[in-house]
């Protein structure tokens, strides 16, 4: 689904170059739930972003769903990231004058579906998250998970490839979060592939693996849920390193 | 997709209300202003009379001074009227396919009933080819006879509002009414009529009403009718009596021919030429040989109905809206600012750069909209004070369906160039940008 290789990515300033990724390499395979974890300034985010085209890359190659998409243009980008990519955020980023029903409906517009059938997607979507008697609602008449589990349901919508997820439950009470992973897990049992980007080791080890980045570089790889000790401690820093 | 946009527009218009409401004003204005000064221009520059403005001409023969031009400005140009006496012997001649001498005076109108006070009306004093030439249309009767024309019969052709006064508006063809003595029978009665510009008497006012009531110039001999209108000498003559006025070299009388092919035209000025040169060997006509006519538009441009005034202040006001667009502009930039976050979403969610642009024009393009329809209602306040200000008639200053269009097309397009920059500014925010922030 997802194969990165040797990518880097340099924030430049006139006074200091930053080293986001340095060579990161990593892959994910197709219905994988994969957690990349790390501190902060590690890469996360940057990795997020590029696995979701929404930033460039210097080096390297990125192969997504089997495209290479370090050639594409900016539109092309756009329409790739549409049709292959659902994104779930830690604010949820809902559009707060557009009901449910519009705020899903967002990335189909996008696609030029016919109506008939972005009315079917965006109904399924929002019943699989349990939120379809209340798609004429606002974003704020609901609490954080409602509107979480609303943010999922547009990620679903377009059907997409992949899930990205950046720290999806970060904005919420530890109740809410499990029932955001619960979702997570049960969309996954149902073939997805996820990639989330969490600080939060109790939800990197719901995951089926964890991916650690350090430095902009892949730490540590660990299959087993939950084996990974996060975050590593500073004693663990340099043998990590020494090991990517 | 449009309709899509224009919902995401209605919705951002009400999420910032004010800021929606200034950059309205700030267009309104700009359009009122711009579409008041057009809409005068559009009218004083219109052809009012398209189908026949090529067969009417205005005749000009140059009888006046030889030492010096009628015009020293443009020394080319003979007199705009004719001598009374002139324009009778034209008459006489005929060679048009129909032809009129013509000038305004005034009569008082003695009521029958004896509670009601004289009162004095606007005449145009002409010929009966006057309805036909000008297409004057007729609410009851016609036009008087030719004998008329010839013979001083005391009948009238009312205007709509004359006979409304006098009659009630009813079908007063065959009533008579008292006017310097005389008991006039009424023959006809126009109907609206309100020729913009006034084309057959621009010398008078090209935006003047029409009179309320037209006689036959027969009849100026026997009421010894005076013109009310403009009359130009340059001879000193020693003017005893009312017959001695009319064979003096003033000019005071205008007159037009219907001349429908170019042959015609050409036999006329012929005919002009051949007149003149028979007046030179009586000792008239001193100056070279100087005689032409002009068509409706080559008439109105000769007396400059439309002022230089109107096409500068035209400028002007477009300048105004320009200025007023600069500001829509800066309000737009802070507008969009303002919607970084969710720009920046719907690009993470696949709307292209594209599409990004395309709903911040159609946004403006709504903004334009209700621009322009609220700028027709000051441009109809506008109107209103300008004919109030020139004391025109009221009505005569109006916006027809081209102006409206107009006005509508100006403040979309204008709003929709506005807000190229700001489009384009908003459409650049990578999709990354502010997805963390929000």
């Amino acid at each position: 689904m997802l194969e990165m290789s040797r990518i880097q990515k340099i924030y430049r300033t006139e006074l200091i170059e930053t080293h986001a990724l340095r060579d990161l390499s990593l892959s994910v395979g197709d219905g994988e739930f994969v957690a990349v974890t790390g501190p902060s300034g590690s890469g996360k985010t940057t990795f997020l972003n590029i696995a979701g085209l929404l930033e460039s890359f210097e080096n390297g190659s990125y192969v997504l769903d089997g495209r290479n998409v370090a050639g594409l243009n900016d539109d092309q980008r756009s329409e790739f990231r549409n049709r292959k990519i659902g994104f779930i955020f830690q604010s949820f980023n809902l559009i707060p004058d557009l009901n449910l029903y519009d705020n899903v409906d967002v990335p189909l517009r996008y696609r030029r579906l016919p109506a008939a059938e972005r009315r079917a997607r965006i109904r399924r979507a929002l019943e699989t998250v349990g939120l379809a008697s209340r798609m004429k609602h606002l974003p704020a008449q609901l609490s954080g998970g409602q509107q979480q589990r609303v943010a999922i349901a547009r990620a679903l919508a377009g059907e997409p490839a992949m899930l990205l997820a950046d720290e999806p439950t970060g904005n919420l009470d530890s109740a809410m979060a499990h029932q955001v992973m619960d979702l997570l897990e049960e969309i996954h049992a149902a073939g997805a592939t996820i990639v989330m980007v969490t600080h939060d080791p109790d939800l990197a080890r719901r995951a089926e693996r964890n991916i650690h980045l350090m430095d902009g570089r892949v730490a540590l790889e660990d299959y087993s849920t939950g084996a990974a000790d996060l975050p590593p401690q500073p004693a663990d820093r340099e043998r990590l390193v020494a090991r990517a | 997709m449009f309709n899509y946009n224009v919902k995401l527009a209605l919705k951002s218009m009400r999420r910032n209300p004010i800021m929606t409401a200034l950059m309205i004003a700030a267009i309104s204005v700009g359009i009122g202003v711009c579409m008041t000064t057009l809409t005068v221009y559009y009218l004083m520059s219109s052809n009012p009379i398209p189908h026949k403005s090529d067969v009417l001409f205005a005749v000009t023969i140059d009888s006046w001074n030889p030492l010096r031009p009628f015009d020293d400005d443009y020394p080319e140009r003979a007199p705009h009227q004719l001598t009374f006496h002139d324009a009778e012997r034209l008459i006489d001649v005929g060679k048009g396919i129909r032809q009129t001498a013509m000038f305004e005076s005034s009569l008082i109108i003695e009521p029958a009933g004896e509670d009601q006070l004289p009162f004095e009306v606007g005449a145009r004093v002409t010929y009966t080819d006057f309805f036909p030439m000008f297409d004057v249309p007729f609410l009851f009767g016609s036009a008087w006879d030719r004998s008329a024309d010839t013979n001083g019969e005391p009948v009238v052709v009312l205007t709509r509002e004359l006979n409304e006064r006098l009659f009630g508006g009813a079908d007063s063809v065959g009533e008579t009414l008292t006017m310097q003595g005389m008991r006039f029978q009424v023959v006809g009665v126009i109907d609206t009529w309100e020729p913009t510009p006034r084309y057959y008497d621009p010398i008078n006012g090209g935006f003047q009403r029409i009179n309320e009531m037209f006689i036959p110039f027969s009849l100026t001999r026997v009421l010894e009718l005076n013109s009310t209108g403009s009359d130009w000498g340059w001879k000193s003559e020693d003017i005893t009596s009312f017959e001695q006025w009319l064979n003096s070299e003033s000019v005071w009388v205008q007159y037009f021919v219907q001349l429908d092919s170019p042959r015609d035209r050409d036999d006329y000025v012929t005919h002009l030429d051949a007149y003149v040169t028979e007046q030179k060997k009586l000792g008239r006509f001193e100056r070279p040989m100087n005689n032409s006519i002009h068509n409706v538009t080559e008439w109105m441009e000769y007396h400059e109905v439309v002022a230089n005034d109107a096409r500068v202040l035209v400028g002007l006001s477009f300048l105004f809206l320009i200025v007023c667009l600069l500001s829509t502009i800066a309000l737009l930039l802070t507008k969009f600012v303002g919607k970084n976050s969710e720009t920046s979403l719907r690009r993470a969610l696949g709307a292209s750069r594209n599409a990004i642009f395309r709903q911040q024009i159609v946004e403006v393009a709504v903004i334009g909209f209700a621009g322009g329809l609220l700028g027709l209602m000051l441009t109809l306040l506008g109107l209103e004070g300008i004919e109030y200000l020139y004391e025109a008639p009221p009505g005569l200053v109006n916006l027809d369906w081209l102006m409206v269009t107009t006005a509508i097309a100006i403040a979309i397009a204008s709003s929709m160039v506005a807000g190229l920059y700001p489009a384009w500014r908003v459409c650049r925010i990578p999709p990354a940008a502010q997805l963390k922030t929000q």
